[in-house]
């Protein structure tokens, strides 16, 4: 449902997103940083730009929980389908 | 807002049909549509991690194969088109069909839908263009989807550094990233395609209104989740 609603401020959001990706680049390529640490800081920069272009540009932040759950019940599915075959490759 | 009149509004309800997720059925459809493509992607993705932590031996590192600052560039241009996108729905959700328009007392004129929507194709364009140019450049160095092509110049990279250049796997590291930009890349193109088609069929006439842009707001949904999962292929295959 498109309901009326504060807009976002998108050019905030884009400034958010430009700059994370700057640090992202950053920290693969110049920050000593151990292995480990910089996969886990991508990682998360990178769910959260996600999340950020999920939640404004796709105005699920706006949207009510019926919708939403649809986008959502298939992340729980690929989490067990990966997991699945990571098992299956270590056995 | 009245319903009930010649100007009924299409976006919200009460519109005919499709009650139960209280939106109109394309939207629904387009959402659908995504969740089933969240899967897809799962498989390619989920099939890499697979591979490359599966392997004993190691990976190219980032940026040894890859040029990382073309692509970094290319992923700025997806995000300004994500804006842009969401600027051409914004426009047309307060009725602004034009292109731009003089703003008394300000310098700068006001851009309306038939400006955004041809931004987000222009950027989406180049993002393709970029794409294929990145393509041509890795397999004239040698880097195909069967990994180091032989005599190539990163083949004699990777004789040379065996464990920076992943030697050992790099037939796997080209399928993979071939498979997984690839498809990504073919999105991106059937959404540029898309919002043509939109753009000279229903844009230009001055189609759509305040009251029913439904067709702005699902290609904006579809291409924002195509910048979403650009976002994490980024991650995961370029600087990881």
């Amino acid at each position: 449902m498109t309901t009326a609603h504060v807009r976002p401020n998108y050019m905030l959001i884009w400034l958010y997103l430009f700059v994370m990706t700057v640090a992202e680049v950053a920290l693969a390529f110049e920050l000593p940083v151990s292995r480990n640490a910089k996969l886990i800081m991508l990682l998360v920069l990178a769910v959260v730009k996600a999340l950020l272009v999920a939640l404004f540009f796709m105005h699920l932040k706006f949207e009510r929980w019926r919708l939403r759950l649809i986008f959502i019940v298939p992340l729980p599915l690929a989490a067990i389908l990966v997991t699945t075959v990571i098992l299956e490759k270590v056995w | 807002m009245t319903h009930a009149t010649a100007t009924a509004d299409q976006m919200r309800p009460p519109f005919p049909a499709e009650p139960g997720a209280g939106v109109y059925s394309n939207k629904l459809g387009m959402w659908v549509f995504l969740a089933s493509d969240v899967m897809f992607f799962t498989a390619l993705i989920g099939s890499y991690i697979v591979l490359r932590f599966g392997m004993t031996d190691p990976w190219a590192a980032p940026g040894a194969v890859l040029n990382v600052p073309l692509t970094a560039f290319n992923t700025f241009l997806l995000i300004c088109s994500s804006v842009s996108m969401v600027k051409a729905y914004a426009a047309i959700a307060d009725g602004k069909k034009y292109f731009l328009r003089p703003v008394p007392g300000k310098m700068l004129r006001d851009g309306g839908l038939k400006l955004w929507l041809l931004v987000t194709i222009i950027c989406g364009a180049m993002f393709v263009g970029v794409q294929l140019l990145e393509y041509t450049k890795l397999i004239g160095h040698g880097f195909t989807p069967a990994g180091f092509r032989e005599g190539s110049q990163l083949a004699e990279h990777a004789l040379a550094d065996p464990v920076r250049f992943g030697a050992a796997t790099s037939g796997m590291y080209g399928s993979t990233f071939f498979t997984m930009t690839g498809f990504h890349g073919f999105h991106v193109t059937c959404g540029v395609i898309s919002m043509l088609y939109l753009y000279f069929t229903k844009v230009l006439p001055e189609k759509y209104s305040a009251n029913d842009h439904r067709g702005i707001e699902v290609i904006g949904l579809y291409w924002h989740f195509v910048d979403l999962v650009w976002i994490i292929l980024f991650t995961i295959v370029y600087l990881i």
